[in-house]
């Protein structure tokens, strides 16, 4: 065989190998690629250190997520500990930063997260299916100067306003290394309702065998400005205490 | 009646998509990276509307097609509405939301039918099935426009397409459209001929298989437009569109013209139609109460006839067959069932489409060539959405104004205007100025002084404007003795002389170069006629067809650019619409056609733009465009040698034929080129080309102009306003070198402080605002690769390695641009029980050199950044650094302060401890408690909440406050602010004095205990250095 048939039929391989992509192989490849399956699936929690930023302005963060789907969050200002998107499995709350006291979400927001978040331990596609998500992959498509499959996750409907729309986001995966690079979303509601907000992920880096992005910059498509989060310190399967995600009692 | 079987059966599939390259699309996003545009508007004259539609079950969901502003949807009610499909032809005939599927899937299709003649065009049909995300063109690539597009509401796979098609040419791709498959195949079922395109489409709204369909015989030529032939005609079909039949008794004989279908949702057999026809008298608004099979004529009002090209549009109230809506001059609304009609309450002129809410008829919206409007009362008051930028500009210029440029245009319908380029909290609609009325055009700043040129259509008016006086003088050029018509285009060519020596020189173009030396009060002619003078595109008084339409706007024979070199005040470039391109070397003494010497140019096609370079006088760049005679190629040209040959640097990487060029002041091989479909970059001189997406519409580019000073790309979009590209220079270094090396830094120009620190803007929520350029410090380089796996932080620091601050690095492949806003760290604030705001102040950096470290991995990559105060400002260098001096004293005081608060809390911490153990303990500690509470009660606010509840502001309060108001002035501070330190050092002072005598008396008493306690060394704090790190 001639040296160019051989790279010939090489290339239409490669191509059709390149190809032959389903959304199911790169979640599977992303998964090995970052630690395997089944680590994954053994993690009980995930605690992080991060300082969030924009410009000069630096918050120290703690995020602390967990396979039930407890999930708490604070930032520090001048000594004061704004506890955010803390959800106890029942109830989603935050503080107050007028009061400092503990306030609860509105009931759609709290249902919004049960369906949804409150299931994304470790990530959303790890068994995506059984959580009654739907995964496509739409195409390549490149992102961050880079080629990217891009995935469409449709997880479950949230309501907005009374009224129930779907819930989508699209995940671009690098084709080199299989690990997401950007996340989009459309806002739903709020200031930005209707302008499609990203995520970009970067800095993966290796914790007891898993891989993880310890940098997450996030902000509006088109728009100038953002908030990055940077991590310090990944911890896995932090002990918790379960006062730690609990509706604070009145007046604390 | 008589039954004509026209249906055609011609499947076809879908065509490939693009015949352009989609690499240049990839291969830009590889290389621009962060390098972004920004979108200025403005909005507050929005811009034409061509189609509406509506979610059939929730009614805060609203989708608007525009003329050159792509699809815009709105999810709460029309408050506000976003773009959806930027990333493809913005050129937009018709949108339609599928009934089954009214979340997700959305018919677009692409091209204007409201055919003027400055009218964009279209490539095709997309389909969305995720609410817009996502489109996939569907076919019609070579459509032109397309006029309707209705689904059955019973089956998502059965879709018809009414194509208008090709409106300079003839073409088979016209006609009725239908899809069983969901748009994978469709079949031609109702085709005319050539000349004659689909103009109107409806499903009967109770039962899908009655379709109805109206023809239209049009064609334009540059010269010329005629509408209606003997081809036009109304058809219905009530078998799904197997067969179709004429449905014309009651409705005129001879030619007909554009005509506009409706049925009362209610009563399906009410049909209206509005006809264009030979007899003014026959024409106007038709009634069918039997489903087409009878006509009877109602009414020719203006509001009914006016224009049909443009306004051929009917609504039907949803729930009441005699509430009728047509589009208009005005718009008009009739609610006897079309005996009468009514203006629609005041709006912007121009109303192309109306649209009835699904449950309230008195909510309504409005498409107009100046936005949406929205009424809440039948349509008698209407108000305009403020947030869709979709203006068509035809030309921009700028200027040198600081702190920010000017940028000056005219707009389709719209005027003329100049706006900031930034302006405080964004550029918002109070920004923009008025410099002229009608449809606006080219306009100019003079070079030197504060005064406007700016022209309306047909230069029925060029007016030099002086802001200042508010004072407006016309002076355009106009016939003399002995002169014939001077024909001037519809967007007249005027400009301005590049020439330092002849800043109040001024060039209009009729079919004459006119040229006038004290800004129009005088003109001379330096050119014969530069023109064919072809008579037989000279007869726009017979232009329109059925309706007479001498607007103007197909005057031909004329200038339509104009290009001094900026190298010699004698070489002078003038392009025409019917194909000259001529050029004088001796200031217009004698003039040479060249156009022969264009390889590869049909004969007669216009010249859009010359671009006389600023590297050499022989060399020059000339655009042509020939559309308006049904040719889509993209024609570039350079010349090195004064037009005696010339190249073409035109390449299959550019999608749409291009109408603009600019030639970069540094890099020879750098140009910039604006075509129908966006904007494409070459960095070697036209050899190969990338497409510029990076939040860049693929809008219709009518001109670009590069900003001197800040090296801005000032793109002015037939359909999305103004758009910039902040300081390209990166792209000036963008070699195979610098690209192959891991991290490139490019070079950076002397950061400027700014000294801003104003209030921000007056905009609500609803109105648009652009945005403006950073004026922080850039640092920008570029990335061969990704970084995605491992670390990559960014610090700056002194010249020394000292650690100034962090900064977040960009990390995509190509350009990265990130910004630094000058500050440093703000200070550790001392614990509290409410916030400081000032403690969030982050203290600028002295002028001076900086350095930008990137560590990515082990690499390490460095960049030395300039700094300086503003050299315009006024504040001397000693009150700078008194200011300096006096922030880092109070920076320093609040840090001493947080440290004093820290030691009071961990000694107060240990205090409890020991209380706790024991009573012996407690009644050491206690009274150290108290009188260290007391101490603190002072220091810091301890109690209340962070609103009206907070509790007296005490001194870590009161030193925040000084420590921001001085550390964010730009003036020395004043005799108040030194005199507060002075108090606030006392305070602190003798706060420091009383912790010691604190200590002093108690702290013997508490080491004590603890040793009673059997505590190992837990008197040991943190020392100042250490807390400070203490996140």
């Amino acid at each position: 065989m001639k040296l160019k048939s051989v790279l010939t039929m090489a290339a239409m391989i490669f191509f059709v190998a390149a190809n032959a992509q389903t959304a199911d192989e790169i979640i599977a490849k992303y998964h090995e690629n970052t630690g395997g399956v089944e680590k994954w699936k053994a993690i009980q929690g995930v605690k992080m250190t991060l300082v969030g930023k924009q410009q000069a302005m630096e918050i120290p963060m703690e995020m602390i997520r967990l396979k039930d789907g407890k999930s708490y969050s604070h930032f520090s200002f001048q000594g004061m500990m704004f506890k955010q998107n803390v959800f106890d499995g029942t109830t989603l709350w935050s503080t107050n930063q007028q009061t400092m006291k503990a306030e609860k979400s509105d009931s759609e927001a709290t249902e919004n997260y049960k369906v949804n978040d409150a299931q994304d331990f470790p990530d959303q596609f790890l068994d995506y299916a059984k959580k009654g998500y739907k995964l496509e992959l739409i195409g390549k498509e490149t992102v961050e100067g880079t080629q990217t499959f891009k995935l469409k996750l449709t997880k479950k409907p949230i309501k907005v306003d009374g009224k129930e729309v779907e819930n989508v986001e699209f995940h671009y995966f690098d084709t080199e290394n299989y690990v997401p690079l950007l996340m989009e979303s459309e806002a739903k509601s709020g200031p930005a309702k209707g302008m499609v907000m990203q995520i970009k992920t970067s800095d993966y880096q290796e914790v007891d065998g898993l891989l993880f992005p310890f940098t997450m910059t996030q902000g509006a498509k088109g728009q100038p400005g953002g908030f990055s989060m940077t991590i310090s310190k990944i911890e896995l399967n932090p002990k918790t205490d379960a006062t730690l995600f609990a509706f604070p009692a009145a007046g604390k | 009646m008589k039954k004509t079987n026209l249906f055609l059966l011609v499947a076809f599939f879908l065509m490939s998509i693009h015949s352009f390259s989609q690499d240049a699309i990839s291969k830009g996003k590889e290389i621009f990276g962060d390098l972004k545009a920004r979108h200025i508007g403005p909005a507050l004259m929005s811009g034409r509307i061509t189609d509406l539609d509506l979610h059939p079950t929730n009614d805060r969901v609203i989708l608007a097609g525009t003329a050159g502003g792509g699809v815009w949807k709105s999810s709460n009610g029309g408050a506000t509405f976003n773009p959806i499909f930027d990333d493809y032809c913005q050129s937009i005939g018709a949108v339609a939301i599928d009934p089954s599927n009214p979340d997700n899937t959305y018919w677009v299709g692409t091209g204007e039918t409201w055919t003027r003649n400055s009218v964009s065009l279209g490539d095709g049909l997309y389909k969305t099935v995720d609410g817009g995300s996502n489109w996939t063109k569907m076919g019609f690539e070579k459509s032109e426009r397309i006029a309707g597009i209705q689904i059955n509401p019973k089956n998502p796979d059965e879709v018809y397409v009414a194509v208008l098609g090709p409106l300079w040419s003839d073409s088979d791709e016209r006609g009725l459209y239908k899809t069983t498959d969901g748009g994978k195949t469709w079949n031609k079922i109702l085709f005319v001929n050539k000349t004659t395109g689909c103009g109107d489409l409806l499903l009967d709204p109770k039962n899908p298989n009655t379709v109805y369909v109206t023809f239209w015989e049009v064609r334009r030529q540059p010269w010329a437009f005629s509408s209606g032939g003997i081809n036009s005609a109304i058809y219905k079909s009530t078998d799904a569109g197997k067969t179709f039949n004429k449905i014309h008794n009651g409705i005129p004989k001879g030619k007909l013209g554009r005509m506009a279908i409706a049925a009362a949702p209610s009563n399906p057999n009410i049909l209206y139609t509005v006809v264009e026809s030979e007899q003014d008298k026959d024409k106007g608004l038709y009634r069918s109460e039997d489903g087409g099979a009878n006509w009877k004529l109602l009414n020719g009002d203006f509001g009914l006839v006016v224009r049909p090209f443009y306004f051929s549009r009917i609504v039907v109230d949803p729930r009441n067959p005699d509430v009728i809506v047509k589009g208009g001059l005005f718009g008009s609304i009739s609610r006897d069932g079309g005996k009468t009609f009514k203006d629609l309450g005041p709006l912007h002129s121009d109303v192309h489409d109306i649209v009835f809410d699904i449950h309230n008829s008195d909510r309504m919206y409005a498409a107009t060539d100046g936005g949406i409007y929205r009424s809440w009362d039948g349509g008698t008051t209407m108000e305009m959405v403020e947030n869709i930028p979709v203006s068509q500009f035809y030309h921009v210029s700028v200027d040198n104004a600081e702190p920010h440029y000017n940028v000056y245009g005219g707009l389709q319908d719209n005027n003329a205007w100049y706006g900031p380029s930034s302006s405080p909290g964004g550029v918002e609609a109070r920004d923009w100025v008025r410099v002229g009325v009608g449809d606006g055009y080219r306009v100019y700043p003079h070079p030197t002084k504060k005064l406007v040129y700016s022209e309306m259509q047909g230069a029925e008016n060029v007016w030099r404007y002086d802001p200042a006086k508010d004072q407006a003088k016309t002076i355009q050029p106009l016939t003399q003795k002995g002169d014939p018509k001077l024909r001037f285009n519809w967007n007249a060519a005027i400009t301005t002389s590049p020439s330092q020596n002849h800043p109040d020189r001024l060039y209009m173009g009729s079919q004459f170069l006119h040229r006038s030396e004290d800004m129009g009060e005088s003109w001379t002619k330096i050119s014969p006629d530069l023109t064919t003078n072809d008579p037989k595109k000279q007869n726009q008084e017979d232009s329109g067809g059925l309706s007479r339409d001498n607007s103007g706007a197909e005057n031909h024979c004329t200038i339509f650019t104009i290009a001094e070199s900026p190298l010699d005040d004698n070489v002078v470039w003038v392009g025409t619409d019917d194909g000259n391109l001529q050029l004088t070397k001796d200031g217009g003494k004698t003039w040479t056609n060249v156009i022969a010497n264009v390889p590869g140019l049909p004969k007669n096609t216009m010249t859009y733009h010359i671009e006389a370079s600023v590297f050499e006088k022989g060399r020059a760049y000339a655009v042509f465009t020939g559309y308006q005679t049904g040719d889509m190629n993209t024609y570039i040209y350079r010349t090195n040698d004064f037009g005696a040959t010339w190249k073409s640097i035109a390449t299959p990487d550019i999608y749409g034929f291009a109408r603009s060029l600019q030639e970069d002041y540094v890099n020879e091989n750098l140009l910039f080129v604006g075509t129908e479909f966006g904007l494409f970059v070459t960095l070697d001189g036209g050899t190969s080309w990338y497409k510029f997406t990076n939040n860049m519409p693929a809008a219709n580019v009518h001109y670009l102009e590069l900003h001197k000073k800040t090296n801005d790309l000032v793109i002015a979009t037939h359909g999305r306003g103004i758009i910039i590209i902040d300081d390209i220079s990166p792209l000036r270094e963008l070699t195979a070198e610098n690209m192959g090396k891991d991290l490139h830094f490019f070079t950076s120009k002397k950061a400027t402080i700014p000294e801003t620190n104003g209030f921000g803007s007056t905009s609500t929520e609803t109105q648009f605002v652009g945005n403006n350029a950073s004026d922080a410090a850039r640092i920008a380089y570029f990335l061969k690769k990704r970084h995605t796996l491992g670390k990559m932080t960014m610090e700056v620091q002194d010249m020394n390695g000292n650690k100034i601050t962090d900064l977040d690095p960009g990390k995509s492949k190509g350009i990265n641009v990130i910004n630094w806003n000058f500050t440093t760290k703000p200070p550790k604030v001392a614990t509290g029980k409410t916030f400081t705001f000032g403690g969030f102040t982050s203290p600028r950096v002295p002028a001076g050199d900086y350095k930008i470290v990137v560590q990515k991995g082990k690499e390490t990559f460095t960049q030395t950044l300039m700094v300086q105060y503003d050299p315009k400002s006024t504040i001397s260098l000693a009150d700078r650094k008194a200011q300096e001096e006096m922030t880092k004293k109070l920076f320093d005081m609040t840090q001493d302060l947080a440290y004093l608060t820290y030691n009071v809390d961990e000694l107060t911490k240990v205090s409890e401890s020991i209380k706790a153990k024991s009573p012996a303990g407690a009644k050491v500690a206690t009274p150290f408690m108290d009188e260290l509470s007391k101490l603190k009660d002072k220091l810091v606010i301890t109690k209340g909440d962070n609103y009206v509840g907070a509790g007296e502001p005490q001194l870590r309060e009161d030193l925040a406050d000084l420590y921001a108001r001085v550390a964010n002035s730009f003036y020395k501070p004043n005799t108040a602010e030194i005199d507060n330190m002075t108090a606030m050092q006392g305070r602190l002072a003798t706060a420091k004095e009383e912790f010691k005598k604190i200590k002093d008396k108690h702290l013997s008493k508490i080491t004590n205990q603890l040793n009673k306690d059997g505590a190992k060394d837990p008197l040991v704090f943190k020392t100042f250095d250490e807390f400070l790190q203490m996140k």
